[in-house]
């Protein structure tokens, strides 16, 4: 099934306000979904036996500071019983107070867990019930985002000690 | 000398403290101990076609208490420092350290955040060895320096055991 044709999956089963945007670039479909609505789309991305997307490739994030909705929250799919790939995203708006959050999809892909380990200390990003919520790369006593737009590259002494206080 | 010719050279006179630095640099044991790419350079030069064992120091040490010398060969993050610095605690005095590589000398290309930019900031290093990652033979080279600085040393009159710290930050 090409990608087309599972976009058209989706928006059949969930309405077309379900695709909320789509591009295409260089061959590569993404499919933008709404952030409430990720665990329905992807269990049934997984679940549905034409779909059947039982590997997870990766979790990642994007920041778009200074544009707003901020983050982008990106699952690249794949299915290898269908030999087909599909990746999907989701945005989100940083709150005024507090992290931006989305719920986890550990449950429906287990290989989710370090990815939204890495991509939520990366980022700042909550993930909902995620059954793991430490921090993945980085020393537990950090308190900082890296690959955020503003964060400061070389860091600073009371943000990245040497050594833990 | 006299004393030798009296006693058909059966005896060999020398002063104490060039004999215990002949011994120290002449079976001066590494640990056995990588932190990134520079460590297979490490490796290389271990085995046969450089063969460190023409310096005694072949056999590399799995814990720290039965090593002298200490090559942190490799990008050192800040999440590994505590333990590169227990390990460092944990070896028995006297005892060395050879910074090897861009990265263990300055922090190399990783300019940022979680890499310490430069080992010495957390160990007292004799021998800095730099190259990207330094060949063989240049590790060969920061080692034979490392062997002549021991013999230089006053190892009876004032000894290095106790004197050198680790620098707190």
């Amino acid at each position: 099934m090409n990608q087309e044709q599972i976009q058209e999956q989706i928006a059949s089963r969930f309405g077309a306000g379900a695709v909320q945007a789509a591009v295409m670039f260089r061959d590569q479909l993404t499919v933008q979904v709404p952030a409430d609505q990720i665990l329905d789309i992807c269990r049934f991305l997984k679940e549905d036996p034409e779909l059947s997307f039982d590997f997870l490739s990766f979790v990642g994030g994007v920041d778009r500071h200074p544009q707003t909705p901020r983050f982008e929250v990106v699952y690249q799919l794949s299915s290898l019983k269908q030999q087909h790939r599909f990746r999907i995203k989701v945005v989100i708006e940083e709150p005024e107070k507090g992290l931006a959050a989305v719920d986890s999809v550990t449950a429906i892909w287990p290989t989710a867990d370090w990815h939204e380990r890495e991509t939520a200390e990366m980022f700042g990003i909550t993930f909902k019930n995620h059954p793991d919520p430490r921090k993945l790369l980085l020393p537990d006593n950090w308190k900082i985002h890296p690959l955020r737009k503003d964060f400061p590259l070389y860091g600073t002494e009371e943000d990245t000690p040497d050594l833990p206080a | 000398m006299g004393i030798e010719r009296h006693l058909n050279d059966t005896v060999h006179v020398t002063n104490l403290e060039w004999l215990v630095n002949w011994a120290r640099k002449s079976s001066m044991w590494p640990l056995g101990f990588g932190l990134a790419c520079c460590a297979l350079e490490m490796i290389a030069t271990f085995v046969s076609r450089y063969d460190l064992a023409r310096f005694g120091m072949e056999v590399a040490r799995p814990s720290p208490r039965h090593a002298d010398l200490m090559i942190v060969s490799g990008t050192a993050s800040k999440k590994m420092i505590p333990a590169v610095r227990r390990i460092y605690e944990q070896m028995t005095e006297p005892k060395w350290v050879i910074a090897m590589g861009a990265c263990a000398c300055t922090g190399g290309i990783y300019k940022n955040y979680a890499v310490v930019q430069g080992i010495d900031r957390h160990l007292p290093v004799d021998v800095y060895i730099p190259g990207c990652p330094p060949r063989p033979e240049a590790l060969l080279d920061g080692i034979l320096q490392l062997h002549a600085k021991v013999m230089k040393e006053q190892s009876i009159h004032n000894p290095r055991i106790g004197k050198i710290k680790v620098v707190e930050r």
